[in-house]
C-alpha cells in the first residue's frame, strides 16, 4: 500500500458515493453535487495514474495532469449550465423537480 | 507486459489541412456570430454552412481518390504525445451528411428565426443560429478527432449545444426536458471519462490507432469498454436509457428537433462504432455484441409500439427515433459474427452507417415537415390532421417518402441498409435479428400509414391556415426527403466509401 | 508505515467523511458548504499526488467557484426545500443504490489495484521534447504545445456553456445585466474586503500567469482568481455586471480563442502545421496566448457564476 494506491481507492469510493447520491437525492441541485463528486473521483483516479507515471525528475506524468485541469474546467461549466437550468425552472414553475414527464400530455406549444 | 508506447510513424497526408479547416470553420462561425451579434448571426450561418459543405465534399473526394484515411498531425506532434485528426470513410460520410442536413435546416429555418426589424438583437433567433453553428462544430470535432480525451471534450460540446436547443422556447416542459437531457449527458460523459482514465492507466495513450495495437483482454480494458459504452449509450438514448429523448426532441422547435434527432445522437453512436470496431475489436466478446443488439431490439419494439400510441405528431416522430436508434446497434453482433467467420465485415459496417445516414436525412425531413404542419394547422394532433394533404401537398409527400425510407422500401437508403444487415444476419446464422428487423419494419409502416392516411382525408370546409407556409420551405423538406428516399442508389457508386481506412479487424472474441 | 502515508491516510479519511456528509445531510445549503470544504481538502490530496497545477485548479474552481455557484443556488431554492425532500426514496431503493455504488466502487478499486507496474507514462517523451517549447512547466507544455487542440476546444467549451446559460434568459431581460443588483453596507466588512482583496488578487493572478511558464500555475488558475475578484466586487455592490449585449464584452469573451486561433494558423506557414510554433518563438507566443486567454477565462467564468440576465439594461 503506497500513497498513489491509497488515493486511488479514495477515488473509487468517491465515484461509488457520488453514484449513490445521484440516485438517492431527489433535488436536482443535490444530484448536481453528486455529479461533481463522481467527476472529482474520476479526476483523482487520473491523478493517481499520473503519479504512478512519475519519471525523470518529474513528480508525475504531465499528460494526465494537464487533462485533469481541462476536465475540472469542463466539469465546472457543466455545473454552471445545470444550475442555471434548475434556477430557471424554479423561477418558472415555483418548484425544481424532475417529475416524470407525461409522454401523452401535449405541451402547450 | 505493456511496453511504453512508441511514436507512431504517422504523417500528415496531402489533403490533411482540409481537416483543420473543417474542424475550425464552425467554431469561427460561433465566435463571429457571438461578437457581431444580432441579425449577423444568421448571415454568418448562411455563409459558413455552404462553405462547410464544400469542404466536406472536398474531404470525400480526396478520400476516394487516395483511398486512404486523411491524417493531420496537430502542432506537428505525433501520437502518443500529440493529437491527430483523422478522416476515414466513416468520418467523411458523416461530415458530408452533417453538412447537407445543416444546409437544409438552415434554409428551412431561415424565415422562422428572423430578427424582427427594429430590434438589434433578439434572443430566440440569435441563439438559434449560434447554437446551430455550435452543434455543427461539436459534430465535426467528434468525427475528426483521433484522441479519446479530445473526443470527450467534443462530446461535452455536443451536449452544451443540444441542451439549449431543447429549451429554446423556454416553456416549463422543455426546461424540464432539457435538464433531464443534460443530466443524462453528464452521466454519459463522466462514465466515458472514467473509461478513458482506465485506458490511459493501462496503456499510456489515448490515441485510437495506438490503442488498437496495445489493448489486451484484461480487467482494465473490459471495465473501460463497459463504462465508455454505457456512457455513450446514455447519450445515444438506447433503450433503457432513452427516457430523456422523446420530450426533449418533441419539445424543441421543429428545426432544432431535426438537428437533434438526425445528428446529435449520431455523434455518440459514431463513438460507439469507433470504440467497438477501431479501439477494441479483439476485446469485445461476441456475447457483448449480442447484448447490445438485444437492447437495440428492445428499443425497436418499445419505440415503435409507443409511437403508435402517440396523439401528437412530434412525439410520434420522437419515439420513432428511439426505435430507429435500435436498428443502428444491430450492426455490432453482425460485424463480430462476420469477423469470427474470417469474412470481411463490410456488409454490417456499411449497413449500419447507411442506416444512420438514411435515418438522419429522413428524420430531419419528417421533423421539419411536422413543423410546417404545426405552423399551418396551429396544432399537431394526429387525429385532427384531416385536410393537411390539400394544404401542404409537398410536405405530405415528403413525410411519406421519409417514412418509406425508415420502413425500408427500395430504392431508399433504409432498404439497402436493411438488406445488407439482413444478408449479414443470414450469413452468420443470427436469424433472430431478421425477425426483429421485419417486425420493426411492419410496426414503422403502421404509423407512417396512419399519419399519411389521416392527412389525406379531404375536408369539405377549407381550413384557414394559421400561417401560409412559403413553398420554398416545403421544397427544402421535399428535397431532403427525396434524398433519403434515393440513398439506396449509393449501391451504384464505384467505390465503397465506408471501407476507406478500415483495418481488417481481428477475430472478435477470446480464443 | 511511515509518517507520510499516515498523513495521507488521515487525509483520505477526512475527504471521504466530508463527502459522505455532503451526500447525506438534509439541508442543501449545508451540502453546498460541505462541497467547498471537500474541494479544498481535495486540493491537498492533489498536492500529495505531486500535481500542484491540478491542486491550484481544484482549489480555485472546485473549492471556489463551484461552491459559490452551489451556495447561491441552494439559497435561492431554500423555500421549496422541504417539499422536494419529501420525494426521497424509501429504504429499498436506497439499498439498491448503495449496492450499485458499492459494486462500482469495488470494481474500480480492483481495477486500480490491477493497474500495470511499471506504469506506462509519457513523461520521458515530454522530457525529450519540452526544450522546443522553451517552457519549464511540463504541464503548461502539454496544454499549450503538445495537446494544444484540447486547450483550444476547452476555451470553446466555456463559450458554449455561456451561450447555453444565456439562452435561458427571459425574453424581456435579453441584453440585460446578469445577477441581482447587489446593495451592501458601504462601510461593512464585505465592502471593505472587496476594496482590499482585488488589487492583491490581480497582482497574484498576473504572477501566477507569468510563473506558470516554468513553475506550477497558468491561465486557468490566474483567470479563476481574476473572476473571483471581480465577483467579489460585484457582490459587494462596488461595480455592476455589464449588460450582455455590450460589444466590448463579447469581444473580450472571444479574444483568447481568437488569439489562439490566429497564432495557430500562423503556425502553418511559419512552422509547418496548425498549432505549431516557429523555432525559438514558442515561449513568447505561448505567453501571449495565455495572457489573452486569462482575460477571456476570467470574464467567462464570472459570467457563468452570475447566470443569465435577470434585469434589463436600465435596471
Amino acid at each position: 500500500m503506497n500513497a498513489p494506491t491509497l488515493f486511488g481507492l479514495c477515488g473509487a469510493v468517491l465515484v461509488g458515493l457520488g453514484l449513490y447520491g445521484l440516485v438517492v437525492n431527489p433535488q436536482p441541485l443535490r444530484k448536481i453535487l453528486a455529479f461533481n463528486l463522481v467527476g472529482s473521483g474520476v479526476f483523482l483516479l487520473f491523478g493517481v495514474v499520473a503519479r504512478r507515471g512519475a519519471a525523470l525528475g518529474m513528480g508525475g506524468d504531465p499528460v494526465p495532469q494537464a487533462l485533469v485541469i481541462t476536465g475540472i474546467v469542463v466539469a465546472f461549466s457543466a455545473t454552471a449550465l445545470a444550475v442555471a437550468l434548475v434556477l430557471r425552472l424554479h423561477d418558472l414553475t415555483g418548484a425544481a423537480t424532475l417529475a416524470p414527464a407525461d409522454a401523452d400530455e401535449p405541451p402547450a406549444q | 507486459m505493456n511496453a511504453l508506447p512508441a511514436m507512431l510513424p504517422e504523417t500528415t497526408t496531402a489533403g490533411g489541412f482540409l481537416l483543420v479547416l473543417t474542424l475550425i470553420l464552425p467554431f469561427v462561425g460561433v465566435l463571429a456570430a457571438l461578437t457581431l451579434g444580432g441579425r449577423h448571426a444568421r448571415r454568418v450561418a448562411m455563409l459558413a454552412i455552404p462553405l462547410g459543405l464544400v469542404l466536406s465534399l472536398a474531404i470525400v473526394v480526396e478520400a476516394v481518390q487516395t483511398e486512404r484515411t486523411l491524417v493531420y498531425l496537430l502542432g506537428g506532434w505525433a501520437p502518443p504525445l500529440g493529437i491527430v485528426l483523422r478522416a476515414d470513410g466513416l468520418s467523411a460520410v458523416m461530415l458530408l451528411t452533417t453538412a447537407v442536413i445543416l444546409l437544409a435546416v438552415a434554409l428551412f429555418a431561415h424565415a422562422d428565426f428572423d430578427t424582427p426589424p427594429g430590434t438589434r438583437e433578439a434572443r430566440r433567433p440569435f441563439m438559434f443560429w449560434t447554437l446551430l453553428l455550435a452543434m455543427w462544430g461539436s459534430l465535426n470535432a467528434v468525427f475528426l478527432a483521433g484522441d479519446l480525451f479530445t473526443l470527450y471534450v467534443a462530446l461535452e460540446l455536443l451536449g452544451f449545444a443540444g441542451v439549449p436547443l431543447v429549451c429554446l422556447d423556454e416553456r416549463a416542459e422543455t426546461l424540464q426536458a432539457a435538464l433531464r437531457y443534460l443530466l443524462f449527458a453528464l452521466l454519459g460523459s463522466v462514465l466515458y471519462m472514467l473509461g478513458a482514465v482506465l485506458l490511459y492507466g493501462a496503456y499510456g495513450t489515448l490515441d485510437i490507432a495506438l490503442l488498437a495495437g496495445l489493448v489486451r483482454p484484461e480487467p482494465a480494458a473490459f471495465a473501460a469498454a463497459a463504462l465508455m459504452t454505457v456512457g455513450l449509450l446514455a447519450k445515444t438514448a438506447l433503450f433503457p436509457l432513452h427516457l430523456w429523448l422523446p420530450p426533449a426532441h418533441a419539445g424543441a422547435p421543429a428545426a432544432a428537433s431535426a438537428v437533434l434527432s438526425a445528428l446529435a445522437v449520431k455523434g455518440s453512436f459514431f463513438l460507439v462504432i469507433r470504440l467497438w470496431l477501431d479501439v477494441m475489436p479483439g476485446i469485445i466478446t461476441p456475447a457483448a455484441g449480442q447484448l447490445l443488439a438485444a437492447f437495440g431490439a428492445a428499443a425497436i419494439l418499445v419505440g415503435n409500439v409507443v409511437a403508435l400510441r402517440q396523439k401528437r405528431l412530434k412525439m410520434l416522430i420522437a419515439y420513432s427515433t428511439v426505435a430507429q436508434i435500435g436498428y443502428l446497434f444491430l450492426m455490432f453482433p453482425l460485424a463480430a459474427g462476420l469477423s469470427a467467420m474470417q469474412l470481411p465485415n463490410d456488409p454490417a459496417v456499411t449497413g449500419g452507417l447507411l442506416q444512420a445516414v438514411s435515418h438522419a436525412t429522413a428524420k430531419a425531413a419528417m421533423f421539419m415537415g411536422a413543423g410546417l404542419i404545426y405552423a399551418t394547422l396551429g396544432h399537431d394532433r394526429i387525429a385532427d390532421l384531416a385536410g393537411v394533404g390539400r394544404q401542404l401537398p409537398m410536405t405530405l409527400l415528403a413525410f411519406a417518402l421519409g417514412g418509406s425510407a425508415l420502413v425500408g422500401l427500395p430504392p431508399a437508403g433504409g432498404f439497402l441498409a436493411k438488406w445488407l444487415l439482413l444478408s449479414a444476419a443470414l450469413t452468420t446464422g443470427q436469424w433472430w435479428w431478421v425477425v426483429v428487423m421485419v417486425a420493426g419494419g411492419l410496426l414503422t409502416s403502421a404509423y407512417v400509414f396512419i399519419v399519411v392516411m389521416r392527412a389525406l382525408v379531404a375536408v369539405d370546409a377549407e381550413n384557414t391556415p394559421k400561417m401560409v407556409v412559403p413553398r420554398h420551405r416545403e421544397a427544402v423538406v421535399l428535397a431532403l426527403a427525396s434524398l433519403s428516399f434515393l440513398l439506396g442508389l449509393a449501391a451504384l457508386l464505384p467505390v465503397d466509401i465506408v471501407q476507406i481506412g478500415r483495418p481488417q479487424p481481428f477475430a472478435a472474441g477470446l480464443p | 508505515m511511515n509518517l507520510a502515508l499516515l498523513f495521507d491516510g488521515m487525509l483520505v479519511v477526512l475527504i471521504l467523511a466530508v463527502a459522505v456528509w455532503t451526500v447525506t445531510v438534509r439541508d442543501s445549503f449545508a451540502a453546498g458548504i460541505g462541497y467547498a470544504v471537500y474541494g479544498l481538502l481535495l486540493a491537498l490530496a492533489w498536492v500529495r499526488l505531486a500535481a500542484v497545477d491540478a491542486a491550484l485548479t481544484e482549489a480555485a474552481i472546485g473549492g471556489g467557484l463551484t461552491s459559490v455557484l452551489m451556495i447561491r443556488a441552494t439559497v435561492r431554492l431554500r423555500a421549496g426545500e422541504a417539499a422536494a425532500r419529501a420525494a426521497t426514496p424509501g429504504p429499498l431503493p436506497r439499498l439498491l443504490a448503495a449496492l450499485l455504488g458499492g459494486s462500482v466502487a469495488a470494481g474500480l478499486a480492483l481495477v486500480v489495484l490491477a493497474l500495470p507496474d511499471p506504469a506506462p507514462t509519457l513523461a520521458p517523451q515530454v522530457a525529450e521534447h519540452i526544450a522546443t517549447t522553451g517552457l519549464g512547466n511540463a504541464v503548461t507544455a502539454v496544454l499549450l504545445s503538445f495537446r494544444a487542440i484540447d486547450t483550444l476546444l476547452e476555451a470553446v467549451v466555456l463559450i458554449y456553456a455561456l451561450i447555453a446559460v444565456w439562452t435561458l434568459t427571459p425574453d424581456r431581460f435579453w441584453g440585460g445585466r446578469p445577477g441581482p443588483k447587489y446593495e451592501t453596507d458601504p462601510n461593512g466588512m464585505l465592502a471593505y474586503l472587496a476594496r482590499l482583496l482585488p488589487p492583491i488578487g490581480i497582482v497574484v493572478a498576473v504572477y501566477v500567469l507569468w510563473v506558470g511558464a516554468d513553475l506550477p500555475g497558468g491561465k486557468f488558475q490566474a483567470g479563476t482568481l481574476l473572476a473571483a475578484m471581480w465577483l467579489l466586487a460585484i457582490m459587494a455592490g462596488l461595480t455592476e455586471a455589464p449588460p450582455i449585449s455590450r460589444r466590448w464584452l463579447r469581444g473580450v469573451l472571444v479574444a483568447g480563442t481568437v488569439v489562439f486561433l490566429a497564432i495557430g494558423f500562423a503556425g502553418v506557414p511559419l512552422a509547418g502545421a496548425f498549432l505549431a510554433y516557429p523555432e525559438g518563438f514558442a515561449k513568447p507566443l505561448i505567453v501571449a496566448i495565455e495572457a489573452a486567454s486569462m482575460l477571456s477565462i476570467a470574464f467567462t467564468l464570472a459570467l457563468l457564476v452570475l447566470g443569465p440576465p435577470e434585469r434589463s439594461d436600465q435596471a
